[in-house]
Parts: structure tokens; sequence; C-alpha cells
């Protein structure tokens, strides 16, 4: 479904991403690993047309995304929900979730609308107020719904449990596993290394721009060089 | 000596030119909301379309008010192109650049139209601006009544354009957060020409508006602009709302000012505010939920 293969990117001069491959098969989930600041979301922004690529490729569903504008990825049903949220604070949750079709599923609006109000209830009450007048847990569920609104083909989530209580992150990791069993491809990017494990198919740690360990999400698990460095054990 | 009758036709005066200085203002609002800039270019093309209406009614013989829907959809089109393929590469993202660009934009404008019109006043001819309305005890012009409902016609309408589009929504989303709109695959630049357009759109029918009863010169932009701009800063940059209701009391402010201070001091009264509102409150009257 995805495919990238020595991907280089990064801001002016400095070069985050240095030759990344990463494969991506349906109905997958991809849990993507790493310690702060080592460029997981600059991946991110790169899959979705925000930071121009510096040389590698990435293959959509078959289709190179070189010179794709981040509008042309969405259409094509690559739906990033980024770190941070960035939900419109100044307009209401139903108009945010709207907006989730602006290129993608229109016509599917009212559908769609009703299914992510009954994935997320809390969304349903409050569909009329601001959304940045909203929770942190619930503008992460509007940020995830909103994204939902496009019908996506694979759904890249940046950190959604970040900030959360514990209970709402098991919440979310139900969710997302819920999702992928109705048949979402989904790229997940985490500060919850257990957690992702438990829920991924397979999964990577990003290190030095680059993806140093790859395999099923179960076998990194029982890594001890994994375990030392990221859980501690 | 100012009898009530006097008073209230003054302030009814007031409120009819208010609401076209409303609309010159909206497009100043719009743009800076939505692209964060100041369009040092608004009052030059403010000219351009006073100029396009005036030619409109006196080469090609078209009634003004008939000419304002073409002549908005024909600004419309040019302030895309503008912002598309002259202010947005020019400035490469930089505000500051945006800002500069503008600024020579509005001199180049200014010289083209002097070099072409010299600096001669013109009116549109017939005795139009004179016509009167009776309502109860009151005189009203009728160019300044129609400019009135035009205006808070076309104010409405883009109110709704905002709430009720997905153009519009897209438009108030890309004024807040940029990213997360690229992300719901808006074309951030798109939107950006779109407002730029739409700010040129309402300038051509504030023109319009204008045009029956006032003059145009290549120069005549600026004046109107510096007004908008005081509306603007009082109704809080970047709110619609803030605007229209600015606009108004501005207008009210300049018709009781030349009413107690004499025609050419009208104007002082809107500086004075103007000065008021930076001292007292630097957000604006609705600059809190801006
Ligand atoms: N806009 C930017 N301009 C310049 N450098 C940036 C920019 N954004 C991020 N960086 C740098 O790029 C590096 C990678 O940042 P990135 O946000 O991708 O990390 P991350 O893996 O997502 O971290 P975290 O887990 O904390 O979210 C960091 O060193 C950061 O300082
Ligand atoms: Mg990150």
């Amino acid at each position: 479904m995805l495919e990238i293969t020595g991907l280089r990117t990064g801001y002016g001069q400095t070069e985050i991403i240095r030759g990344l491959d990463l494969a991506i098969a349906p109905g997958q989930i991809v849990a993507v690993l790493g310690a702060n600041g080592v460029g997981k979301t600059t991946l991110n922004k790169a899959l979705s047309g925000l930071l121009p690529i510096w040389s590698g490729t990435i293959q959509f569903e078959g289709s190179s995304l070189a010179g794709a504008t981040p509008a042309d990825i969405v259409a094509a049903g690559l739906i990033h929900v980024p770190e941070g949220r960035k939900i419109f604070p100044n307009m209401s949750v139903l108009e945010n979730l709207e907006l989730g079709s602006y290129r993608r599923a229109r016509l599917h609006r009212r559908t769609n609308l009703d299914r992510a109000f009954t994935i997320f209830p809390r969304l349903r009450d409050r569909a009329s107020q601001m959304a940045g007048t909203l929770s942190g847990g619930e503008q992460q569920m509007l940020a995830i719904g909103r994204g939902l609104m496009a019908e996506p083909r694979l759904l890249i989530l940046d950190e959604p449990s970040l900030g959360l209580s514990p209970l709402l992150v098991e919440e979310m990791f139900t969710l997302i596993r819920t999702l992928n069993q109705e048949g979402l491809t989904i790229m997940l990017v985490e500060q919850n290394v257990v957690q992702s494990l438990d829920i991924a198919d397979h999964a990577t740690i990003l290190e030095n721009g680059q993806c140093s360990i790859q395999g099923p999400a179960a076998e990194l698990a029982a890594n001890p060089a994994l375990r030392r460095a990221y859980l501690g054990l | 000596m100012y009898t009530p009758a006097i008073v209230a036709e003054a302030m009814v005066n007031g409120l009819l030119t208010g609401a076209v200085y409303a609309l010159v203002a909206l497009g100043l609002t719009l743009v800076y909301g939505v692209l964060h800039i100041i369009n040092f270019a608004h009052g030059a093309l403010l000219t351009c379309a006073m100029f396009a209406v005036w030619a409109a009614s006196e080469l090609l013989g078209i009634n003004v008010y008939l000419a304002i829907p073409p002549l908005a959809l024909i600004f419309l089109a040019l302030g895309y192109a503008l912002q598309r393929f002259v202010i947005g590469p020019a400035s490469r993202g930089d505000d500051a650049n945006t800002l500069l660009v503008t600024l020579g934009l509005s001199i180049a404008i200014e010289n083209a139209l002097l070099a072409a019109f010299k600096s001669d006043t013109r009116t549109l001819s017939g005795d139009a601006a004179f016509d009167v309305v009776e309502l109860g005890p009151m005189l009203l012009s009728r160019p300044r009544l129609i400019g009135f409902a035009v205006a808070l016609v076309v104010a409405l309408l883009l109110w709704a354009l905002l709430r009720r589009t997905d153009s519009g929504k897209a438009i108030r989303a890309v004024a807040r957060e940029k990213m997360g709109a690229s992300l719901m695959g808006i074309d951030v630049r798109h939107i950006y020409a779109l407002t730029f357009g739409i700010g040129c759109a309402c300038l051509a029918v504030a023109a319009g508006l204008l045009l029956p009863t006032f003059y145009v010169t290549p120069r005549v932009g600026q004046a109107f602009v510096l007004v908008a701009f005081t509306i603007v800063v009082l109704g809080g940059m970047g709110s619609v709302a803030g605007a229209l209701l600015g606009g108004l009391l501005i207008g009210v402010v300049e018709s009781l000012g030349g009413l107690l201070l004499g025609e050419s001091l009208g104007q002082a009264g809107i500086f004075v505010i103007f000065i008021l509102v930076l001292l007292l409150r630097p957000t604006g009257l609705f600059g809190a939920r801006a």
C-alpha cells in the first residue's frame, strides 16, 4: 500500500530523514517508534506533502507521490492526523468534521458524519461547540473523527495518545484496533511503546533518520536490545 | 440650533454612508484576517474600481447599478490573479515582502491611472446624485439609500458565504490553522487568492455605490482606505461583524462631526476615535474573539 525507499528530507540545510526505507501492507497496523526529536513527525510531513522530498521515492497504492501537493495526497486517500491535533479552534465541532470531507468523500458527508458521531458520541453532544473550547481528549477525538470523514485508505496517526489520561489512552488504543479490524490500514506513530507493539502487526524503530530495526511487532517486543533501550527492562 | 429632526437626519445619513465604508473595510479586514497582511494596494484597487465604474457608465453607457455585478466578478478574477500570480510568488511566504509588494503595486497602479487620466476630477453625468426620497420628516438621498441597502445585502451574502459554503469554511479554517487546513486537502494558495479576490469584489461593489454621489481621481481611494483602516481597528482586525458595525458607527461619527464642527472637520472625529481605540482598547470592539 505504501512503499518508501531511500527517503531523504529535512528543514533548510538540516537533513533529518537520511535514506529511510519502509513498507506498509494493506490491512496492517504499523507502529513507528523512536526517541523524541528523531524525525517521526518530519517523516509524516514528507508523506503528506508538507515537506519536499529531497531524494528517494514514495509509492502510494502503486503511484508515485513525487511532486504531489497535500491536496493530491488527501485526494488519493492518505490522511494524516497530525501531532498537536491542528483542529480549527474558531469553528464548531460540526464544521471541523465537515471540512474533513472537503477534498474527498464529500458525497458521503452525511453518512460519515453519523459514523463519526457513533464512534465518538461526545462529539455529537458538542456538535455546535467551538472546537477550541474542547478538552484535550475531545480535541484528539475530533482530529481523528475529522480524518475519518475523508474515508482514508491509509491513516497516519501522530501520537494520538499524547496528553490523554491513562483511561483515555486505553480507549484510544482500543479504538485504533477496532478501526483496523474494520479494514483500515494505519501507520501509528507513538511514544507508548508497550501498547503500540501490543496492537501493531509490524513495527519499526526510527534512529539516525533511518528505520534501524523492523519486524513483526511481537518479535520487536521480545528483542532484548530494544527492551533495554525503550522499555527500561 | 440643532433641532432633533436635523440631528436625526445627520445620523441616518451617517448610517447610509457608513454601510458603504463598511464594505471597503470588509475587504481589508478579510484579507488581514486570512492572509495576515495589511494590503497597501487596497486604496489603489478601489480607485481602479471607481474608474471602471466611471468608464462603464460614461463610455459604455451602462447603468451604474447594472454595472456592479459584472464588475464585481471581474474584480474577483483580477484579485484572484493578483494574489496567485503576483503578490504570492513575489513575496515567497515572507509577510514583510508582501507588505512591500502591495505597496509597490499601489504606487504602480496610481501612477498608471495618473498617466491615463491626469489628476482631473470626474463625476457621473446626469443629476441622479440629487434624487431625494422623503421619509417622514427627513429628506434622504436616493443613491445613498440604495448604497446602504446594497451594502447590507452584500455583507449578508459574504456572511452566508463564510458560514454556509465549503469554500467559506475553508477560508475560516486557513485563517487560523494553515497546516490543519492543508492536511484536509485545502489548497492554501487557492484560498489566499480567493480571499483576496473577494476583497476586490467588495471594492467593486463599493465603487459602484460611491460613484453616484462622489467623484473619482487617481488618488481618491486613499481617503477611503484611511477611514476603512480606522473601521478595521475599531471593529477588531480580521472581524467581519466588527467591520460592519464599525463602518456604521464611523459613518455616524463623521456625519455628526460634520454637523457640529463643519463639513471640513467631520473626519476629525474619526481620527479622534482611532486614537482613543488604540489607547483604550487596542484589540478593537470585537477584537477579543478575533
Ligand atoms: N520546522 C522545523 N524547522 C527546523 N527544524 C525542525 C522543524 N521541525 C522539527 N525540526 C527538527 O527536526 C528534528 C525532528 O523533529 P520531529 O518533530 O520530526 O521529531 P519527532 O520524532 O516527531 O519527535 P517527538 O517524539 O518529540 O514528536 C528535531 O531535531 C527538530 O528540532
Ligand atoms: Mg513528533
